[in-house]
């Protein structure tokens, strides 16, 4: 695998990050069979932290046999479940393992979830979080109490350029950068405007030279799917018009691969934009079909193809 | 004796106004003079993803997202001294939960609520 590190900073190509599927039992040979999905098309896969407030394997777990099977795991690490005491141990004891690329989110709240009457935490917001991990790869936790034999982390952050107020999502970014955050994965959306305004500001402010921007998409198969996300995921909108296209096609899974399709031709063609996180609800063949489309990603990047 | 009245006093005003949940170390300057831990999140740097496309709060969809009413004060409230307008772009530390329960007027005159801990940085 080409270093992650490497390609976020000279970006010599579009960088293909996707979401790693939450799992529930099984041992390490149900994580490579699910790995096995996307290890040839990716740069990275994220391992989640409980998403959508569910439980689910941990994100240490879950990051370290990633890591071990020769993928490079971005972790997740949510505000929501951990106090600031678990959630430096986590980020210190995943790196032990070589775990050395972060995501940090603020997370949906636990009333978006199936355990409604959990103990929120939030003990640290997410731009806090940043900063506390940054304090780890400089080799001091929070305390300032050193660390021995501190790892260089890569962090990173998500933001949400579809949610308002919009100018402030740009100010947001900005703050998360200055933290230290080296790259952003943004929220799914389907306001084109929405996403091409907040790469203008993202661009003006300097934020996406100093860090990787990377719009998500999300693969699926049915309009049920986008009403799903749109009447019960925290912080995605998806406009009638959009799911009416889906509903109307003759053939709703094609008509859903190729709104998929146009985004991130469209995500990628805007200045500022370093790559396109992919969330698959598919699970078939769209996500080989659509990085090999677009000539994305390990597997089929012409400059792959040329070094290979 | 002033330690245990100022908490009382510092709620009877500050409740009623500002929601003031005495987290003992106030921002409310820096917030547009809205208490950024009356956000079902706490977060004392918002808003979050989940804010609703109307704007209302992902958790309370009935109330409109702390963060949300705090940026549009702080840029439209009138009589806010510029410096205080500013100062919500600045990334603000982690909660003291030392402090809970405490007034912040002791601690804004005594400086403890400017003390953040040793490995603290912004950026």
């Amino acid at each position: 695998m080409e270093d992650f590190g490497g390609l976020l900073a000279d970006r010599r190509r579009p960088i293909v990050t996707a979401e790693f599927p939450s799992l529930d039992g099984g041992d390490l040979d149900t994580v490579a069979a699910a790995l096995d999905h996307y290890r040839p098309y990716v740069d990275a896969v994220n391992i989640t932290d409980n998403p959508a407030a569910h439980a689910h394997a941990s994100n240490v777990s879950m990051a370290i046999a990633v890591k071990q099977l020769g993928v490079e795991p971005i972790m997740q690490v949510v505000c929501r479940d951990k106090n600031r005491l678990a959630a430096q141990a986590d980020v210190v004891g995943a790196s032990m393992h070589g775990v050395t690329t972060f995501c940090a989110l603020t997370g949906d709240d636990v009333t978006a979830g199936d355990e409604p009457e959990a103990r929120r935490v939030f003990d640290l917001d997410s731009p806090q979080l940043i900063s506390v991990m940054n304090g780890i790869s400089r080799g001091h936790y929070l305390s300032g109490r050193e660390l021995k034999h501190p790892k260089e982390l890569l962090i990173g952050a998500v933001e949400n350029p579809f949610a308002p107020p919009p100018e402030v999502r740009v100010r947001r970014a900005k703050m998360k950068v200055d933290a230290g955050a080296r790259f952003l994965q943004l929220q799914i959306g389907y306001e084109p405007h929405a996403l091409e305004s907040f790469m203008a500001g993202v661009v003006a402010n300097g934020v996406a030279e100093r860090a990787a921007i990377l719009p998500t998409v999300i693969l699926t198969k049915s309009p049920g799917a986008l009403r799903f996300m749109d009447g019960q995921v925290p912080g995605i909108h998806v406009p009638a018009p959009v799911i009416d296209r889906i509903a109307n096609a003759e053939d709703a899974a094609e008509e859903s691969y190729l709104l998929v399709r146009e985004q991130v031709e469209h995500a990628l063609a805007l200045p500022g934009v370093a790559g396109v996180h992919i969330t698959d609800f598919r699970h078939d063949d769209s996500l080989r079909r659509l990085v090999s489309d677009l000539a994305l990603g390990p597997a089929f990047a012409p400059s792959a193809a040329a070094t290979a | 004796m002033l330690r245990k009245l100022l908490p009382v006093v510092e709620h009877v005003v500050k409740g009623p106004v500002w929601d003031c949940q005495m987290c003992g170390q106030c921002v409310l300057h820096s917030t547009g003079m809205t208490c950024p831990m009356t956000c079902p999140k706490t977060l004392r740097n918002g808003p979050c993803g989940g804010v609703r496309p109307d704007g209302k709060c992902e958790v309370k969809p009935e109330m409109r997202c702390v963060w949300v009413k705090a940026h549009d004060r702080a840029e439209n409230m009138p009589l806010l001294p510029k410096t205080w307008r500013e100062e919500i772009t600045h990334m603000r530390p982690p909660v003291n939960n030392e402090l809970k329960g405490d007034s912040s007027w002791l601690n804004l005159v005594s400086g403890r609520d400017r003390q953040t801990p040793a490995g603290w940085q912004e950026g």
